[in-house]
């Protein structure tokens, strides 16, 4: 059929089942966003800030588990997009970023809006494509999101020059994919399968140490039978949150630098650590060298590239984790069967450390509500309900993953290899797009919200209502913390102060509704009637800026030398 | 340890700077570099000289293959490869010195490509060793300047699977 290239770019969209894409025109892709306005089934959301579109496609992806949709213009509109490249890059996120480019008359003589995005991106894509000829963008297309999609999840850039989305082609979309050097792996080997199931069945002492992996192979049924045929503890990451039920009797918590001490205790003196679609992050480990001495190691990944990166795997499992999980629940059962030994005094143990060192904080007599206690509040209010929870990233962000207990696949949404600030809000509302009947709340910072608070107003107009939690304590939290403990309390550069802006009347700016909350008393109210309303609600909790967030494993420091929540601030409060 | 790894690529705008940028950020030394096109069309072959332990020869392979435009990665194990370069060199010599300087060069089955009125250009072709042993015997002469491609390699006639292919990928 004959077209332009740009109404090619839409029918390959619509070929793909898009439904939803997150973008702003420009003038390098206004020929696209011309052909949009000519007509086609996808659903597009005006960002206002490209960040934000790139986000919120990572926010869908993340809550739907299908390839987000990004699209920008050339130069400024496609680097605003690098930060949720490299953020999706880190969280294996599939993400397809479509940018317009100059003309390919003018690509290398710095014309205006012009950037070698290809270029900018080339550390951070799985990989990209600038596109010189109309006839090349079905292919692109259809290897751009076959590319997203398999392996290892993550982003991939179409940069499309703007003579080319004007061209004519005759456009039909490919069956099949030509791209002979991406073979991820499809299958798992048995022998590894067996070899890791004799490893773990018998084992006195195992973790399943659960990351994103598990979510985007959507194997989380899998994992949970794995968990249950072997009686096996969970412990499941900040990306691998909600990938196994958290009130679950065999979850046990969440690793690393904020993670319980009981998680920690766990994953530190196991004897055989089963890392599933994890890849033994710093923050998870502590100093490596310490990490789970003596432990053997079973890794099971889709990426060959993760095992012994950073770990030496004693038994490597490669291939789709659905499958591999499949097969190992199985070869479980049978061991099971035959007599191998339940780990009941492990799972014991580990829950005794659960009551011995239980997450603490100061009590609540305090001037402000504590921030922990704001989110068991939060939680209390959206147990068993359809509720997806996206965050910012610092303190509230650890509170949120040790106080909201996560109980379907895909209802936690953070930013977690990157760190990026400001991620909540966006994310919060691609989630919206993709799970319309879902509540969507971001618990957010004070720190990140100003960062992407913009986006206040795509939720308002294309009636994506989230809700935000905000934990306001005035500073840029996390560095006032490491400060506070690390910089002899010299505080450089972190207060922002709780008032300015006034939260609750940006969020009536924005065409939301704002309520400020400063004593203890009107916090669950105001939760209630912001899950209630239906609308895109900004709660601002002022809460205790002396608050700080515990315990911790310091960077660098060994996972078992964490710090623990001080008893001197406990007294003090 | 030293580490001679051959890449074959879809010669596509881009691949060769994604393997290269790939070192770059993961912190990986590349010693010497050569790429130029294979017996099949549309493809190359980037020869890659590392110098590194075993630990990480693997991540390298590992990343390169994950790379899409990669097709195969393999290791050319010495004594199962044969490895050349090619060198270029253009040695002082002033007209009493050529003949003693030509001689050694012969000997390495060097050619003069070039001569000046205090100049000689050698073009040698050999096992990065022995161009080295040329190198050296040339330095007491004066180099001007000295180029090499970087080393390229194939697997030797008579052995059956001379390349060590990676299990966890393939």
């Amino acid at each position: 059929m004959k077209m332009r290239g740009a109404d090619a770019v839409l029918r390959s969209l619509e070929a793909e089942g898009v439904d939803t894409m997150f973008g702003i025109p420009g003038g390098a892709i206004m020929p696209t966003y011309d052909a949009m306005a000519r007509g086609t089934s996808v659903r597009h959301v005006l960002a206002r800030h490209e960040q934000g579109a790139g986000h919120m496609a990572q926010g869908y992806a993340r809550a739907s588990g299908r390839v987000g949709v990004a699209i920008a213009t050339s130069g400024p509109g496609a680097t605003n997009l690098v930060t949720p490249i490299a953020d999706a890059w880190m969280d294996s996120t599939p993400l397809v970023c479509i940018t317009g480019q100059v003309r390919t008359s003018l690509i290398g003589t710095d014309a205006f809006q012009e950037c070698d995005i290809t270029g900018v991106t080339m550390p951070i894509v799985k990989h990209s494509w600038l596109v010189h000829d109309p006839r090349e963008i079905a292919g692109v297309m259809k290897a751009a999101f076959h590319v997203a999609r398999t392996g290892r999840c993550g982003p991939v850039l179409v940069d499309i020059p703007r003579d080319v989305q004007e061209a004519e082609v005759d456009f039909a979309y490919p069956d099949k994919v030509e791209l002979p050097g991406w073979k991820p792996p499809r299958k798992v080997h048995p022998l590894q399968i067996k070899q890791a199931a004799e490893a773990i069945a018998n084992a006195e002492k195992p973790v399943l140490y659960v990351g994103g992996g598990t979510l985007n192979a959507d194997a989380c049924a899998e994992l949970l039978e794995v968990a249950e045929t072997g009686r096996f503890p969970v412990i499941t990451t900040l990306m691998g949150k909600s990938a196994f039920p958290e009130t679950h009797e065999l979850h046990f918590g969440w690793p690393g630098m904020h993670g319980p001490k009981w998680a920690n205790l766990a994953m530190n003196t196991c004897d055989v650590l089963v890392a599933i679609g994890a890849r033994f992050d710093d923050r998870v480990t502590g100093k490596l060298t310490a990490f789970a001495p003596g432990a053997t190691v079973v890794h099971l990944d889709i990426d060959a590239a993760e095992i012994s990166k950073l770990r030496d795997a004693d038994i490597p499992v490669v291939g789709p984790l659905k499958q591999a999980l499949a097969a190992l629940a199985k070869e479980v059962g049978k061991l099971r069967e035959a007599g191998a030994p339940v780990p009941e005094a492990w799972l014991r143990r580990i829950a005794d450390w659960r009551d011995e060192f239980p997450l603490r904080y100061g009590g609540r007599s305090g001037d402000w509500p504590k921030p922990q206690w704001v989110m068991e509040q939060l939680q209390e209010l959206t147990a068993g309900e359809d509720v997806i929870v996206s965050t910012g990233v610092g303190q509230h962000q650890m509170w949120a993953m040790q106080y909201i207990l996560s109980e379907r696949p895909r209802t936690f949404i953070t930013s977690g290899g990157l760190g990026t600030m400001g991620f909540g809000i966006p994310a919060a509302i691609g989630a919206k797009a993709a799970r319309p009947e879902a509540t969507v709340v971001c618990v957010d910072g004070d720190g990140c919200f100003q960062m992407t608070c913009q986006e206040l107003a795509t939720a308002a107009l294309e009636n994506l209502p989230i809700v935000v939690v905000l934990v306001n304590n005035g500073y840029l939290g996390m560095v006032y913390q490491w400060q506070d403990m690390f910089f002899e309390g010299r505080y450089s550069h972190v207060h922002l102060t709780k008032s300015v802006p006034d939260y609750a009347r940006l969020a009536e700016a924005y065409g939301g509704v704002g309520m400020t909350v400063t004593e203890e008393s009107e916090v669950r109210p105001a939760l209630e009637e912001a899950l209630q309303l239906g609308r895109t609600v900004v709660v601002d909790v002022h809460v205790d800026p002396k608050e700080q967030c515990f315990p911790m494993i310091p960077a660098g420091a060994a996972a078992l030398d964490m710090i623990e929540y001080p008893e001197a601030m406990e007294a003090e409060a | 340890m030293k580490h001679t790894i051959s890449v074959t690529v879809e010669d596509r705008p881009g691949a060769l700077t994604r393997i290269t940028t790939m070192f770059a950020r993961r912190g990986f030394n590349i010693d010497s570099l050569a790429v130029g096109p294979t017996e099949r069309p549309g493809v190359s072959c980037i020869t890659l000289r590392v110098d590194c332990a075993q630990h990480t020869l693997e991540q390298i392979e590992k990343q390169i293959h994950k790379l899409v435009n990669t097709l195969r990665v393999t290791e050319l194990v010495p004594g199962e490869a044969v490895e050349r370069e090619l060198m270029l060199i253009k040695v002082s010599a002033t007209p009493d010195r050529r003949a003693e300087l030509i001689a050694t060069a012969t000997a390495f089955s060097g050619r003069v490509v070039d001569l000046g009125a205090d100049t000689v250009v050698f073009e040698l072709t050999g096992t990065p060793e022995e161009l080295d042993a040329f190198h050296e015997l040339c330095r007491p002469q004066g180099i001007v300047e000295l180029v090499r491609t970087g080393r390229i390699g194939i697997s030797r006639a008579s052995a059956k699977r001379t390349t060590r292919r990676l299990a966890a990928i393939n």
